[in-house]
């Protein structure tokens, strides 16, 4: 076996036997990266200098016998996280050259265990997309056929693990952006809770959707990347302080007794047939594992696409009115003025998705359209909310697809923004409900790609969700590399 | 609903985004076709619901007013597209 193929478990016991080096690991990842990466685009920037000097820091760790979970583990980031002396430019014209003077608390806790981090990863510009195809570093092509989307936002997170390009990434999820790209690249992606993982440090989108959360070859390493960075910080009046279980001392705890619900509005007409397929193979594992099967409700689904895209893109209008050409970022100037100036670098550094964002939320936050539209919205989330509230009365885990399809193909839904939208229907309501979920493979269509399962789990509850995934990954054989 | 290219316009204008006449009539005809789109949400009746925010019940976070090291003037204008004398510096505001 490959050192690039190792889980990071695998990873942590060579080199705390001293049977590799983080040195050793790290090199074969950046050399793997240099032979590969150019089919995928999982990397917007390569920080190998920066790596070895990490490595170096963590061998001596290892050999003084300090080492922590994640200490000389090769990772990489999303580019949405902002890494100090590092350039950061969340896939944007925008933030061309945007060097941030600080680090975000999330990396400050993987360095803190002398982590190495390979580099940042590709995605949608500012998280907006599902396709990783609105980057201004080109688009992400999935390690499994590289004609087709790695999904996203989060999509360099989910094939860069996929190809064995790094042993484990970070990504965020404000509608679907981990579990999405997780489901298509055939890899465990989590989205925490609301508020379980400190966003200090991570470039906004919409600010009470967006989340934090890793993801990995397989359901223990993704529990471990999750424990590294969960928890309160008081740089981030939004995370919350409710303590952190130990994630791995239940994980092999099984499902026996666990109620699974199966959302009936979540088995609709335009699921396809393959991914129908592999989630009722699933759902007959779980049954099989000792799991109690329910059929429960959630009566609001068909309202999530159109909830998510008020509130979203509203959000988004807000927080994207800083790039404005003064502090930092491009900066357009004809000489007529300080408006002028910011309508001509937003106009020039903002691409076109980014650019419908902000304009349908700043329209639903306009002036005689608030009540009847970002209002509206905000209602309706509690709607939703309500219905996550009222299953998990009956059960544990709320057991449902991730993405209607497998991966399309690249540029299939580029021209209909509506469609695009609406691959994400599966995913959406669990932001808006604020609560947590994880795409763990489940299966393959007929073209050999990967298929996700989504499991739901009660708000701060990720414990019991990781818990069951594992017993379905120890029962199950689909957690496999891409053939790159 | 129906969006004009006034409608457009006035949007741009407030979201300091400037566009060509070609993505003005885009826009018009895809943001046209999401909000009708989301007009979905009409069919539900919100009377007596409280608007959601936050998913998460959250407090105001307090913390003592006490004096933390700031990254200093030199790293907060590092990224600057222009500053001069310990300031940001933009175009002309008032004539």
């Amino acid at each position: 076996m490959k050192l690039t193929d190792l889980t990071i478990h695998g990873m942590r016991e060579l080199l705390d036997r001293g049977e590799t080096t983080a040195r050793e690991l790290t090199d074969a990842f950046l050399n793997r990266i240099e032979a590969v990466d150019s089919r995928i685009n999982s990397y917007i920037r390569v920080t190998a200098e920066q790596a070895r000097e990490a490595a170096e820091r963590a061998d001596q760790r290892i050999q003084a016998g300090k080492a922590a979970p994640l200490t000389g583990i090769p990772l990489a980031l999303k580019d949405i996280f902002i890494t100090e002396g590092i350039e950061t430019t969340c896939a944007s014209k925008i933030l061309s050259g945007f060097v941030p003077p600080y680090n975000g608390t999330a990396v400050a806790k993987l360095l803190e265990q002398d982590a190495v981090i390979l580099g940042k990863l590709n995605m949608d510009e500012f998280a907006m997309g599902s396709s990783s195809e609105n980057s201004a570093y080109g688009p992400v092509h999935n390690p499994w056929d590289t004609t087709r989307i790695a999904g996203g936002s989060s999509g360099g997170s989910a094939a860069c693990v996929a190809a064995c390009l790094a042993a484990g990434t970070l990504g965020t999820d404000t509608g679907g952006s981990i579990r999405q790209p997780a489901s298509h690249c055939g890899v465990v992606g989590i989205k925490p809770t609301y508020g379980r993982v400190s966003r200090y440090g991570v470039i906004a989108y919409a600010s009470s959707l967006d989340q934090v959360g890793p993801l990995a070859h397989n359901v223990e390493d993704c529990a471990l990347l999750l424990q590294a960075v969960a928890g309160y910080d008081p740089h981030d009046s939004t995370s919350v302080d409710c303590p952190v279980p130990d994630y791995l001392a239940t994980l092999r705890e099984g499902v026996a007794g666990l109620r699974i619900g199966l959302p009936r509005e979540y088995f609709i007409e335009g699921l396809d047939p393959c991914v129908k397929n592999a989630i009722e193979n699933a759902v007959a594992t779980f049954r099989e594992l000792g799991a109690e099967i329910v059929d429960i409700s959630l009566p609001h689904t068909d309202y999530a696409v159109a909830c998510y895209y008020l509130i979203a893109t509203a959000e988004a209008s807000s927080n994207l009115a800083r790039y404005d050409g003064v502090r930092f970022g491009l900066r357009q100037d004809n000489g007529s003025g300080l408006i002028d100036m910011y309508r001509a670098s937003r106009a020039a550094g903002f691409g076109t998705e980014v650019k419908r964002r902000i304009m349908l939320g700043t329209f639903a936050l306009s002036s005689g359209y608030y009540d009847a539209y970002y209002l509206k919205a905000q209602k309706v989330r509690t709607l939703i909310r309500n219905d996550f509230a009222e299953a998990f009365k009956q059960v544990d885990i709320v057991l449902a697809p991730v993405a209607p399809t497998p991966a399309f193909a690249l540029g299939e839904k580029a021209g209909d923004p509506l469609q695009m939208y609406l691959s994400d229907i599966f995913t959406i309501s669990v932001n808006l409900a604020g609560t947590c979920g994880l795409s763990i493979p489940c299966g393959f269509s007929a073209q050999k790609l990967p298929i996700g399962v989504q499991l739901i789990g009660k708000p701060f509850d990720e414990a019991t969700i990781l818990r069951a995934a594992q017993a379905f990954e120890s029962a199950t054989d689909f957690c496999t590399s891409a053939p790159v | 609903m129906n969006i004009t290219q006034e409608t457009v316009t006035h949007v741009a204008n407030l979201a300091r985004l400037s566009l060509a006449p070609e993505e003005i009539a885009t826009l018009a005809t895809e943001m046209g076709s999401m909000l009708a789109y989301v007009d979905k949400l009409n069919e539900l009746d919100t009377e007596g619901i409280v608007p959601t925010a936050h998913a998460v019940p959250l407090e105001n976070a307090f913390r003592t007013d006490t004096t933390r090291p700031s990254p200093g003037v030199e790293k907060a204008l590092q990224n600057a597209p222009a500053a001069s004398d310990g300031c940001f510096v933009v175009p002309k505001v008032i004539e």
